[in-house]
């Protein structure tokens, strides 16, 4: 089974941005449901990895060979859904089902459901355990694919990302990547004011990882940041993608309301105004 | 016990390379042979639990067998969220080992002691939970759990447990099926892992007092032999059952859930340790003794029953 690239240019990426954000607002608004702004901060993140970076086939989800991503910070699965839609691996229509009874679209992401899904998260500080063992086994069987891990800023609280970071290094998993989402602001407070991280990238280049600091919405910058970690090396690679939760809607941005509102009809028309497709303000 | 796991594991290994041993940093005197034969399957996580459970849920994702080890309470309570989430919701085949169960470790303590494990894990979604009474059981339930299709729970005692089953006399060994180790007509005794070689020693203190017992091993909590607790139980005065365990989710909690489902007409004396025991420190047997965990003590306890 040979994986595949999904190459999008610039332009495709960039329009991308936009539409995955009109589709997770769709979602968000008739679910009526929140995490908007968390799946606004982390959407271009992946739209890079999966349209300029990870190899799959959407026909094969399983396929031993595939690339694999964990979204840890499960809560902002809208994003994800979107973009494993757009990617092929079920039909668009199916994001109109989102948090419906019966639905494979759930409010964390469930292994396998929908297809792409590569693990069940939800609770933080699991992801990137669970990423560090598919590393390891990558190694182990000597298969040269990647592992992207994606968490949140506030999920570094969690001491068990701290335990999957020294193995990770300890077993010299160079195919692993963790990109933190960090938009510094948690469930109840800005990070700097609940456990503040920082010096952020410094933690993590003392536990023996290769650090990279992105801005998180640049598809530029980003591609860039996903193709240096793949670059030669024995060290795992923290990318810390600086972003802005709640991207892309005025209103939304950088509050910590969005964290739980859903979108009203007037904020829904709102919205969608402010998403249609033109250049995206970096 | 612990011995025998990794003796039999080694054969499963040699077969399966896709078999992964992971341990929290526990091992010493145990798996210098297994690592020096098998280098690439055997991985020391840290003193890292949590981590240890979702490494396992990735390797099992990517199409490994994976073995966790290390003494109950570490890898189980530590890092249960995990072993829900990770391993059980995610429906994988890893087979978590404790070694120590009930008051194996007396001298360590009460950190180090399992009196919850059963309980925790029957509740854990598609988690067979395992306690076998010998070392014939243990080899028998880690060749069962080595091909079983999703998380499993296996509890050890420590070391020199006796061997309690003659191999020629036993046909087969099934997880969920328990195990009938000697006839009597008066009562049924269930008894779970650790407290097996007891309840035989009972029952034979019993037969000095004229009191015929058939003692079964009950190695599988769950599924538990729902059919054959229900034969065990017909026609006996009493039902006893005994495990190195707290009061709440264990074996008598099992067969006590039976009993009250199925209307069964049976007197029942659960024998369990208690919720908490006023010993800091002391030998297995004397924890065990101090919990009224004995033959003598258990024996005497039926016999009052009986009486009433």
């Amino acid at each position: 089974m040979p994986s595949s690239l999904h190459p999008r240019s610039a332009k495709e990426l960039c329009n991308l941005q936009y539409s995955l954000r009109r589709d997770i607002l769709t979602m968000a608004h008739r679910s009526k449901t929140g995490h908007i702004g968390s799946a606004f901060s982390v959407i271009d993140i992946l739209i890079n990895a999966y349209f300029g970076h990870l190899k799959y086939d959407p026909k094969h989800p399983l396929a031993p060979d595939r690339d694999r991503l964990i979204l840890s910070k499960g809560h902002a699965c809208a994003a994800l859904y979107a973009v494993l839609a757009e990617a092929g691996f079920f039909p668009k229509q199916e994001l109109e089902t989102y948090l419906q009874d019966g639905s494979r679209l759930a409010g964390h992401p469930h292994l396998g459901s929908p297809p792409g899904t590569e693990a069940s998260t939800g609770s933080l500080g699991h992801g990137l355990s669970i990423g560090t063992g598919m590393a390891l086994a990558a190694k182990l069987d000597e298969r040269d694919n990647k592992t992207v891990v994606v968490i949140s800023d506030g999920e570094c609280d969690e001491g068990a990302v701290w335990e999957a970071a020294l193995t990770a290094r300890q077993w010299k998993l160079s195919s692993l990547t963790c990109i933190i989402d960090y938009n510094k602001i948690q469930a109840f407070g800005r990070t700097e004011d609940v456990v503040n991280l920082e010096p952020f990238a410094d933690k993590w280049r003392s536990f023996g990882w290769r650090v990279l600091e992105t801005d998180g919405h640049d598809c530029t910058a980003l591609l860039s940041a996903l193709k240096q970690s793949i670059e030669p090396s024995d060290q795992p690679m923290a990318i810390i993608a600086h972003t802005i939760k709640g991207k892309g809607v005025s209103f939304m941005e950088n509050t910590i309301d969005w964290h739980y509102w859903s979108p009203s009809d007037e904020h829904f028309k709102k919205a969608m105004i402010e998403l249609s497709p033109s250049p995206m303000p970096q | 016990m612990r011995t025998t796991f990794v003796r039999t594991l080694a054969r499963l290994a040699e077969k399966d390379p896709n078999l992964i041993l992971l341990t929290g940093d526990l091992g010493f005197t145990v798996f210098e042979d297994f690592r020096a034969r098998f280098p690439n399957q055997l991985l020391n996580v840290g003193i890292a639990e949590q981590n240890m459970i979702g490494v396992a849920a990735g390797l099992a994702l990517s199409g490994k067998r994976v073995f966790v080890y290390s003494i109950v309470p570490f890898v189980t309570f530590r890092c249960l969220e995990q072993i829900r989430n990770d391993l059980c919701h995610q429906h994988l085949p890893v087979c978590i080992v404790g070694v120590g169960g009930g008051y194996s470790y007396g001298h360590l303590g009460a950190t180090h002691h399992a009196l919850e494990d059963l309980g925790v894990m029957r509740t854990m979604p598609n988690m067979t939970v395992v306690s076998p009474g010998d070392p014939w059981e243990v080899e028998q339930a880690v060749l069962a759990l080595g091909t079983l299709n999703g998380p499993g729970y296996l509890r050890l005692g420590k070391n020199k447990e006796p061997l309690l089953h003659q191999p020629a006399t036993i046909s087969e060994f099934v997880l969920g099926k328990s195990i009938v180790m000697r006839g009597g007509d008066d009562v049924t005794i269930l008894a779970t892992g650790t407290m097996l070689e007891t309840a035989l020693l009972a029952a034979a203190l019993l037969e000095s007092k004229k009191i015929q017992s058939t003692v079964i091993s009950v190695h599988t909590l769950k599924p538990i032999d729902r059919q054959g607790i229900l034969a065990a139980a017909d026609n006996k005065k009493l039902l006893i059952t005994i495990e190195e365990h707290g009061p709440f989710g264990g074996l008598a909690d099992a067969i006590s859930r039976i009993i009250a489902e199925e209307g069964l007409p049976v007197q029942f004396l659960p024998i369990t340790a208690p919720e908490s025991i006023d010993v800091v420190t002391g030998s297995h047997s004397h924890f065990r003794s101090v919990a009224g965990l004995t033959a003598e003590k258990i024996s005497a306890r039926i016999l009052e029953r009986l009486k009433k």
